[in-house]
């Protein structure tokens, strides 16, 4: 202590300290990052290799050869197999058109190739993997608890059961009830679009299969209530007694008070 | 009255209630009343009918629902919501929802028939403007009118924010931020009303007392002397052959009028059964306790409510200032400074059209909307600007169903605002005047059968036929108001008023089609007189084109 106490004056003590402060915070996030890029599924060299064939055909253009980006499409250094997954898996990628925002469509690539393009840009840095089986099994999560997380985390822009929702400029945040629980998965991982990213940290692989849970349950009990009206709440409500109810009613008057002729 | 002695049991009983409630003459006298038929009348009937159905499935709910915001973890079987914390009311009606057998059924009929009123008070309302029937007598029963859809307005909002759910406590959020966006007081206000920071633990009860008993008896109140005025000055008729300023033409309340009441009210209930049997409302199950911290996408509130809603999605953030440092904010405030002015326009147009028109005559005959083509035009810019307002609460849904701009959508809805009354008002005025030239036409040159006939030399005409006439009577008796220029007081002057007036006047009435006179109908049918047109008959003559 003594050896300490007089050094700490020591030019050189503050550029200690702060090498320390930095090994520490980098060792502490890589500890944390590879926990979260544990893989579900282990890539082979040959995987990563046709991958980057379908990525300099299919997805270059815009990322870049090396997946650098340009100026039309961002680096995906770094993005993770997760994110290439719910992309490409969700059609949205490659991009049909510029929009506000990509749009669904059919998947143009098979599973395998998904799953080949996901092992290279995998390979090009450390990000998100493709989850694990068991945090996608709805039937293990908590629907309540993920209730609970759904409704401050998501329901401000997917609606409280996910019917989705407007966004500024065009851009909207989807309906969720036809979503599979890997993509939801992944979004949550990801951030896809103008989604935030809820990492591990924000929300563990155990609180994401709450919310997997609930939005399974959420879109698939049946409505006790009859009807749903699409669940977009009273603008739906309002305006089908509007143009059902009272013009149900304005039969009934006409009808009432026809004569017979 | 009968003095003989009544010998069968009906008949004692009879004699035994009459002679200590005298109740004979009331009937008789209101047995006799006539009511036309039309309708267009019937749609206040609606109101008053979903009103009743209101006050039954109400009552229901009463025996179930717990108006506290005491905390519990519920317990219940929606399994989603299993051991979330929530309040009282909003476990109770998640019981009443799942666990009170029929009570799902009922709370949905509450709820629906509750939309089904306001749309019934509304086109009612509407019914009464186009057609001139807030007129004298019946300016005092236009300002109650006005006064029941406030407090419909009231109704609804109390009911829709019991449940206590988060789309409800959003709602009560906004009337928070309403209230303390009052100038001054505002804060006061909200805390009053509250018991304390919003959400507080009062709320709940305090609403639940205005619900389910101030609220309704102020309606009930309401209602009842709405009606009772509908009978001291007698219902209005259409203008027809036979109907005059002094009579009523129609069915008598005892048995026609009474009879189809009755059968229309259960039409309505089974109406709102079959609505509330196969189509959800209110879902509240899906949106959790009320946290203040979460809003869901697509948060609106029923719909009479959304006009004031969308008005505050469209106002800009800038029209807030400091006074002294003192922030006065109009960003929400305002909703209220529309509804003032909605509300006062709508109360003050009596008294202004009778102020204009120098018209302060009794009516009992109504105005067909094309015939006072200024008011109908007014109105009809009134119900733009409520729907431009109403439309723009549901903004954010639009602008996903139709992939719109968000922000395109606000100023689409900013710029009609504005734009869309004035461009009402000038489309309804000209149709509105293009229909009275129609009917002018139709009166004294007939209307076009269809029928071609070939003249002997060979001509092709189009038959025109008239109506009969009935038909021209309805067509044609109307009064059309006419510019009254400003007029001297009796010392002479025009006063800066009077001037004002005549300037409101010129602009209401200056377009003007005149009602067919009965020299302009002589002249007409006198031109067709070969062709054997008899004015005289109910049956319909027939006339050939004749120019």
């Amino acid at each position: 202590m003594k050896l300490l106490a007089a050094r700490r004056r020591h030019p050189m003590a503050l550029v200690v300290l702060l090498l320390v402060g930095l090994l520490m915070t980098g060792g502490a996030y890589a500890v944390f990052t590879t926990n979260s890029t544990a893989s579900a599924e282990e890539y082979t060299a040959q995987d990563v290799e046709e991958g980057e064939k379908l990525f300099v055909t299919n997805c270059a253009t815009c990322h870049g050869m090396n997946a650098e980006g340009t100026e039309n499409g961002p680096g995906l250094v770094g993005v993770g197999a997760a994110a290439v997954d719910f992309q490409v898996g969700t059609g949205r990628m490659p991009l049909q058109m510029s929009g506000p925002q990509a749009q669904v469509k059919t998947p143009q690539f098979s599973e395998e190739q998904i799953s080949q393009m996901s092992a290279y840009v995998a390979s090009l840095g450390p990000g998100p993997a493709v989850p694990e089986d068991e945090y996608l099994d709805a039937s293990q999560g908590d629907p309540a608890a993920g209730g609970g997380l759904f409704r401050t985390n998501c329901a401000m822009c997917h609606n409280v059961v996910g019917s989705g929702g407007a966004l500024t400029r065009g851009k909207y945040a989807p309906n969720l009830s036809e979503v599979s629980e890997k993509h939801l998965y992944e979004a949550m991982q990801t951030g896809p679009q103008n989604m935030p990213i809820f990492n591990d940290a924000n929300l563990t692989p155990e609180q994401k299969r709450d919310v997997i849970a609930y939005v399974r349950e959420v879109s698939e009990q049946p409505s006790a209530g009859g009807a749903k009206l699409g669940s977009l709440g009273p603008v739906a409500e309002g305006l089908f007694i509007w143009f059902f109810g009272l013009a149900a009613v304005i039969g009934i008057t006409v009808w009432l008070s026809a004569r017979s002729k | 009255m009968s003095t003989a002695p009544a010998t069968t049991a009906v008949g004692k009983a009879a004699q035994f209630t009459e002679s200590r409630v005298g109740a004979s003459k009331m009937v008789k006298e209101f047995g006799r009343k006539i009511f036309p038929s039309h309708w267009s009348f019937m749609l206040g009937e609606v109101a008053l009918y979903t009103f009743i159905i209101l006050i039954l499935t109400g009552t229901f709910l009463t025996f179930w629902f717990k108006p506290a915001m005491g905390e519990l973890h519920y317990e219940g079987p929606y399994i989603p919501l299993k051991g979330v914390e929530m309040s009282e009311a909003y476990a109770s009606t998640l019981a009443i929802s799942f666990e009170i057998r029929g009570g799902l059924f009922i709370r949905q009929m509450h709820h629906w028939a509750a939309l089904l009123f306001m749309a019934a008070v509304s086109i009612h309302a509407l019914r009464i403007f186009f057609t001139g029937a807030f007129r004298r007598p019946r300016e005092i029963n236009w300002l109650i009118g006005i006064a029941l859809i406030a407090l419909g307005m009231g109704a609804g909002f109390t009911g829709y924010s019991l449940p206590d759910d988060l789309l409800s406590g959003n709602g009560l959020r906004i009337i928070d931020g309403l209230l303390k966006g009052i100038p001054l007081v505002g804060t006061y206000v909200s805390f009053f009303l509250f018991g304390g920071e919003f959400p507080g633990i009062d709320i709940v009860s305090r609403l639940y007392s205005l619900h389910i008993m101030i609220v309704p008896a102020l309606l009930i109140a309401a209602i009842g002397v709405h009606l009772m005025f509908v009978v001291i000055h007698k219902h209005t008729q259409w203008p027809g052959a036979g109907h005059t300023e002094k009579n009523v033409v129609g069915e008598p309340v005892l048995p026609t009028f009474a009879a189809k009441g009755g059968g229309f009210f259960f039409m309505i209930f089974g109406l709102l059964a079959l609505i509330s049997g196969f189509f959800t409302i209110n879902p509240v199950w899906n949106y959790g306790p009320y946290d203040p911290s979460p809003v869901s996408a697509g948060t609106q509130p029923d719909w009479y409510i959304g006009w004031m809603d969308g008005f505050l999605r469209i106002i800009p953030g800038w029209t807030e200032f400091y006074i002294f440092g003192w922030p006065i904010s109009f960003n929400i405030f305002s909703a209220l400074l529309i509804a003032a002015l909605l509300f006062g326009a709508m109360a003050a147009w009596p008294f202004v059209e009778a102020w204009v028109t120098k018209d302060h005559r009794e009516h009992h005959i109504l105005d067909r909307p094309r015939n006072n083509p200024t008011r109908t035009a007014f109105g009809m810019a009134a119900v733009v600007w409520y729907a431009v307002m109403w439309a723009a609460a549901s903004g954010d849904l639009m602008a996903v169903f139709f992939h719109m701009s968000l922000n395109d959508m606000i100023y689409i809805f900013r710029f009609l605002f504005f734009a869309g009354p004035i461009i009402a008002y000038i489309v309804t005025k000209r149709i509105c005047l293009g229909l009275q030239r129609k009917d002018r036409e139709i009166i004294l040159h007939g209307y076009e059968s269809g029928e071609i006939i070939r003249l002997p030399h060979g001509e092709y005409q189009e038959r025109h036929k008239v109506h009969t006439d009935h038909e021209v009577w309805a067509l044609s008796s109307f009064e059309s108001p006419e510019y009254v220029p400003a007029e001297p007081d009796p010392d002479g002057k025009i006063s800066k008023w009077e001037r004002r007036r005549a300037a409101i006047s010129k602009f209401f009435y200056e377009d003007r089609v005149a009602p067919v006179t009965k020299d302009e109908l002589d002249a007409a049918h006198h031109d067709h007189g070969d062709h054997g047109v008899d004015a005289g008959s109910h049956s319909g003559g027939e006339l050939p084109r004749g120019h």
